[in-house]
């Protein structure tokens, strides 16, 4: 096995271009276990960790991109304002020695259904920036996952970042499992609003994480959003079945489809509600 | 492969280092240092926690080669010559070890908490210590400690 350390961005892309069996490794929260389990014998590992540019993020014109490498401990600390759903959902990863080193690239490179930023990436409509020595471009995070523990890459690509809307209304993330750490998601939800756009999204419930269109299209067309007032129960409970009916989850270790299902539209419920609040108090501070 | 790492300020160097191997590995199985133990391999139990650039991470997650020229600092590290470290010794005077396989990775995560939060709640506690597993379940115990811990220093 040979072990390739770059020190930047280009000389990565070189390497994965030569090499495209070498197998990305970050924070290694995923990789490792494959490794030490035997799961997996790559001929070669290609650390991302010393490239600099891959552990940055900025801010431009609304717009956060995150490198593909900054830990989850540091999207909690420093981007809870611009990314609260992103930030809520870094929160229910693992553990903190996982989250000072887990990464959201490294979420997206191993494509787990249950892979907790999912939902987030598809309801606030991010779009996933990865490049080759061809060059760079950007996949809608909708057609990033595309099986089971599968992904649009190429394989002499890297991801390079994630590019969100810094939240501008209400954002909010939730997900099952039995305890609040070191918990792979039973199932997890999340939902963005904001002004003309509903977001909403499933984890843990079909063979990719998935964004949920029909029950987005009801609330776009449902909710008060002139004059944003609390909601009906009889909208919340609509929209709990309308994401539950798009489901298509299986029963294993850590629930039944029928458990997941349910929850799932419990989950929708409560976000709705909470997100909901979050736009109302964003356009009352507006006003 | 060479491994240099500096470990607990003492530069070191590990030959015939197998590439996919671990940081773990190569702290306990090449440099002599078994205080970091190995119990999941996978990140669950935290029992291998050991500083890595001054940050808490589990060295079995960590690649060997990914440590090539950082900084790590073990629970062998934590005590100044026979001086155990302030944690440490709560961990003996509130009884908080029961088999003791748990209680290096504990001693290391709580080490770190109380660096950043010196008066922690029990909440905080409670979080900063939720990747760490005691398989005696002497979890009351462990708090005790970091309680201990917190007003001694």
């Amino acid at each position: 096995m040979d072990f390739l350390r770059p020190t930047s961005l280009d000389e990565a892309l070189a390497i994965k271009a030569q090499r495209p069996d070498a197998v990305p490794i970050a924070g290694g929260t995923d990789v490792m276990v494959e490794l030490n389990f035997d799961h997996r014998r790559p001929e070669a590992l290609l650390d991302l960790t010393r490239i600099g540019e891959l552990a940055e993020w900025s801010t431009l014109d609304g717009t956060v991109t995150l490198g593909a490498g900054v830990p989850y401990a540091r999207v909690i600390d420093e981007l809870g304002d611009a990314l609260p759903g992103l930030a809520m959902a870094a929160r229910t990863v693992g553990s903190p020695q996982i989250r000072n080193r887990g990464t959201v690239g490294g979420n997206l490179g191993a494509a787990s259904p249950a892979g907790d930023t999912h939902p987030v990436l598809l309801a606030t409509g991010a779009r996933v920036e990865v490049a080759s020595v061809r060059g760079r471009r950007f996949i809608a995070a909708e057609d990033f996952y595309t099986g089971v523990k599968r992904n649009a890459l190429e394989p002499d690509e890297l991801i390079t970042a994630v590019r969100l809307p810094a939240a501008t209304g209400g954002e909010q993330f939730a997900k099952i499992g039995t305890r609040n750490a070191m918990v792979i998601a039973v199932c997890s939800f999340a939902i963005v609003l904001r002004e003309g756009h509903v977001g909403a999204a499933i984890g843990s419930a079909a063979p990719t994480p998935r964004r949920v269109g029909e029950a987005e299209r009801f609330l776009l067309d449902e909710l008060p959003w002139d004059a944003p007032a609390p909601l009906a129960d009889s909208l919340k409970r609509r929209f709990g079945d309308l994401v539950a009916s798009a489901a298509t989850p299986i029963d294993d270790v850590r629930g039944s489809a029928a458990y997941r299902t349910h929850a799932l539209s419990v989950l929708a419920r409560r976000t709705l509600t909470w997100a909901w609040d979050g736009y109302r108090g964003s356009v009352l501070q507006c006003a | 492969m060479r491994l240099n790492v500096t470990v607990n300020g003492e530069r070191r160097q590990a030959d015939d280092v197998w590439e996919g191997e671990s940081l773990l590995y190569v702290l306990r199985e090449r440099l002599g240092l078994p205080g970091s133990k190995n119990a999941c391999e996978q990140g669950e139990c935290g029992s291998c926690t050991v500083y890595l650039d001054d940050v808490p991470v589990c060295s079995c997650l960590v690649a060997a080669g990914q440590a090539e020229g950082r900084e790590v600092r073990t629970v062998e590290g934590l005590a100044e010559g026979d001086a155990l470290d302030p944690v440490q010794q709560s961990f003996v005077d509130a009884g908080a070890v029961q088999c003791g396989f748990c209680t290096p990775g504990l001693v290391v995560a709580a080490h770190d908490l109380l660096n950043r939060v010196p008066e922690p709640s029990d909440e905080e506690i409670r979080e900063a210590l939720a990747g760490n597993l005691c398989r005696c379940t002497g979890y009351e115990k462990i708090l005790d400690a970091v309680r201990l811990a917190a007003g001694a220093r």
